[in-house]
């Protein structure tokens, strides 16, 4: 563990990470514990500080923090900000810390008061409407899907640790889909957010035979107007469109647009 | 050339003798929203699997030749040095049981590149020269342009070709292993009624083309329609999906990576095959992106299929099958692309 890092001879600093989650399912940072057969390899390679998910110490002094979850309590900014304070580099892990994720549907309704009472009962918690780590800090690297691919963020980490540029893919999941051999799911009569979707997942859902629901937000240039186009010639209204590409939150920029009046239920909810 | 025929059940037999490798052929995949049967090639470890009748497979065979993705080479990295692995990930012979002419074909264009160019690619050739492929005979779906391509009918690139009789095969040999193939099986000369079905089963086929691309001309029209409108119309259309490419038996673009392993003492250099309509296929250091647009890429697919590869090899790098234009799911097929940049007949 102490042995210093190197790769081909050359000396390379072990960065000290640390792993914070605000409002999520913390299910991002238990996939990363998932994996037993590289997770030595991986806790070798960085010094981890604070990770609640795996260990009880907690530290304040990392280069990288990994911040997975929304932003959704007042007190959640205070974290965050500190955060941001103490790491070099901010990641946003997962959808949630993205978009907003699964979460932000709850922006959704018009009356959050009512929604909180749906889900708290009398035991109601001060929350506010769901934000994106990017509303109140500078992220530095996102890391997309809900949740996580335990592999994207292992080959993430090493190319920070050697020095690499990090990259993702641009282009949409159905590069990743036709490249597993999969017939389209539209042929088989099933929607799919595939088209617009940023790849990465090596079409996880697809290849499993499920819609895509667009967990890791809008490819590069995302044809928006062409995938209704789609959804429309193979039979699917726009509340099914609708639906999905509010699932996570990526497509906010295009479903604030979208017309509102033949979505029937829930209310949607318009920026005022 | 020499011609055979041989009865319907010889077949089975012809199968159990090749199945001492991996044979590779047309499958059900399953059913589309309408209820048509979907085709695709895959390992096939039953004759009775075999789906020799079938229209045409969603994806092409190049996956056996050209993977999705390949590891070109692994490194075992120490302190002081690395070594490098190479293996050409070719195992056994495969055998292809029941390609179209158009696929073979595509197998020949992507020769002309790979295999017969300066710098031939060994990865590529080891298993193109391992592949024994039996060609069948097809009728054609309403996207198949074969015939305006003039990949309808296969003259090389495999080593047996059927055309199905009715009661038997005839039987079209092109190599030394398929001659003595057919030996190992009960199998004769061509009658004169086995010539006149076979000349009735090609005749036949004449009459189902439906789908057509004009090429008379094309790669100078290109040229000159360059800036057309055609293009941007088609491009606010595109998905920039890279569908197209993925099932076109004879696009062959690829991206390389460098992976480095968790425990940094190995590290392996992937081949992917890429699509130039994917948005970040022309983006080079420093993040600048030559086709920045997708009614651009889109173009470029056509330029290098109509244009430039004629230029440089006499013939177009596209076989006519529709694949591209069946699995768009914005509807951009070939016929209608070329047809609405050359304008009005
Ligand atoms: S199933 Fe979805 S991801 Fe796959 S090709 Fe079809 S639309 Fe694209
Ligand atoms: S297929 Fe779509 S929903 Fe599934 S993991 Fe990939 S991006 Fe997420
Ligand atoms: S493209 Fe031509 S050769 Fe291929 S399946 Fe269609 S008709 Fe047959
Ligand atoms: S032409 Fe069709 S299949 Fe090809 S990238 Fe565009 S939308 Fe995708
Ligand atoms: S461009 Fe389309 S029609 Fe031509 S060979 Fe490729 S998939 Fe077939």
């Amino acid at each position: 563990m102490s042995e210093p890092l190197s790769y081909l001879g050359v000396a390379l600093a072990r960065p000290k990470v640390g792993f914070f989650e605000l409002s999520s399912c913390e299910g991002c940072q238990l996939q990363l514990l998932n994996n037993e057969a590289t997770l030595l390899d991986f806790l070798n390679l960085v010094e981890i500080v604070n990770f609640r998910e795996g260990m009880s110490e907690r530290g304040d002094n990392y280069d990288i923090a990994f911040v997975e979850g929304s932003v959704t309590r007042k007190d959640e900014i205070t974290r965050l900000t500190e955060i941001r304070k103490n790491a070099k580099i901010l990641v946003a892990l997962g959808s949630c810390a993205c978009f907003g994720g699964v979460n932000q549907l709850k922006n959704r309704f018009r009356d959050l008061d009512w929604v909180k009472k749906e889900v708290y009962g009398d035991f109601p918690i001060e929350t506010m409407e769901v934000h994106p780590l990017a509303d109140f800090v500078q992220v530095d690297l996102s890391i997309f899907g809900c949740p996580i691919k335990k592999e994207e963020v292992e080959r993430i980490v090493t190319d920070l640790v050697v020095g690499k540029t990090v990259r993702h893919p641009e282009y949409p999941v159905c590069m990743e889909c036709k490249a597993n051999e999969n017939i389209c799911l539209f042929e088989l009569g099933e929607p799919c957010l595939g088209p617009v979707t940023r790849a990465g997942c090596d079409a996880w859902c697809t290849s499993n035979r499920r819609g895509c629901w667009g967990c890791r937000g809008p490819a590069e240039g995302a044809n928006l107007k062409q995938l209704e186009k789609i959804m429309h010639t193979y039979g699917f209204d726009r509340e099914i469109i609708l639906d999905r590409l509010e699932c996570f939150g990526g497509f906010a920029s295009f479903t604030q647009t979208a017309p509102t009046q033949d979505k029937k239920s829930p209310a949607r909810r318009k920026k005022s | 050339m020499i011609f055979k025929v041989f009865k319907k059940q010889e077949l089975a037999r012809l199968h159990e003798l090749l199945a001492v490798n991996i044979v590779v052929g047309p499958v059900v995949k399953g059913k589309d929203r309408n209820g048509k049967p979907l085709y695709d090639f895959d390992v096939v470890y039953d004759f009775n699997e075999l789906a020799l009748d079938y229209t045409q497979t969603v994806h092409s065979p190049k996956r056996f030749v050209l993977p999705y993705h390949e590891t070109l080479s692994t490194f075992a990295v120490s302190r002081d040095g690395w070594e490098k692995h190479v293996d050409l990930n070719v195992y056994r012979p495969l055998v292809f049981f029941g390609m179209h002419a158009c696929d073979i074909n595509a197998l020949n264009k992507l020769d002309l590149v790979l295999a017969q160019s300066t710098y031939p690619n060994p990865y590529y050739m080891g298993k193109r020269k391992n592949l024994f492929i039996i060609g069948i005979d097809c009728n054609p779906e309403p996207q198949c342009f074969c015939r305006s391509m003039g990949t309808d009918s296969a003259i090389h690139g495999f080593d047996l070709f059927l055309t199905d009789l009715g009661d038997g095969y005839f039987a079209e040999i092109l190599s030394a292993t398929a001659f003595d193939l057919l030996n190992q099986i009960s199998c004769k000369d061509p009658s004169a009624k086995d010539l006149a079905l076979y000349k009735q089963a090609t005749n036949g086929k004449n009459k189902h083309y439906t789908a057509k691309v004009e090429t008379s001309d094309l790669t100078k029209i290109l040229d000159l329609e360059f800036e057309s409108p055609a293009w941007d119309a088609w491009g606010e259309k595109c998905l920039s999906c890279g569908t197209c490419a993925n099932v076109c038996p004879t696009c062959y673009c690829y991206g390389v990576e460098e992976h480095v392993d968790l425990d940094l003492t190995h590290a392996s250099k992937t081949k992917s095959l890429h699509s130039c309509n994917l948005i970040d296929f022309a983006k080079v250091a420093g993040g600048h992106n030559f086709r920045p647009t997708s009614a651009s890429r889109l173009k470029y697919r056509y330029y290098h299929k109509h244009r430039g590869f004629v230029e440089a090899f006499e013939e177009s790098l596209c076989v006519g099958c529709g694949r591209c234009g069946a699995a768009c799911l914005a509807d951009i097929t070939p016929p209608e692309v070329i047809a609405s940049v050359r304008g009005k007949e």
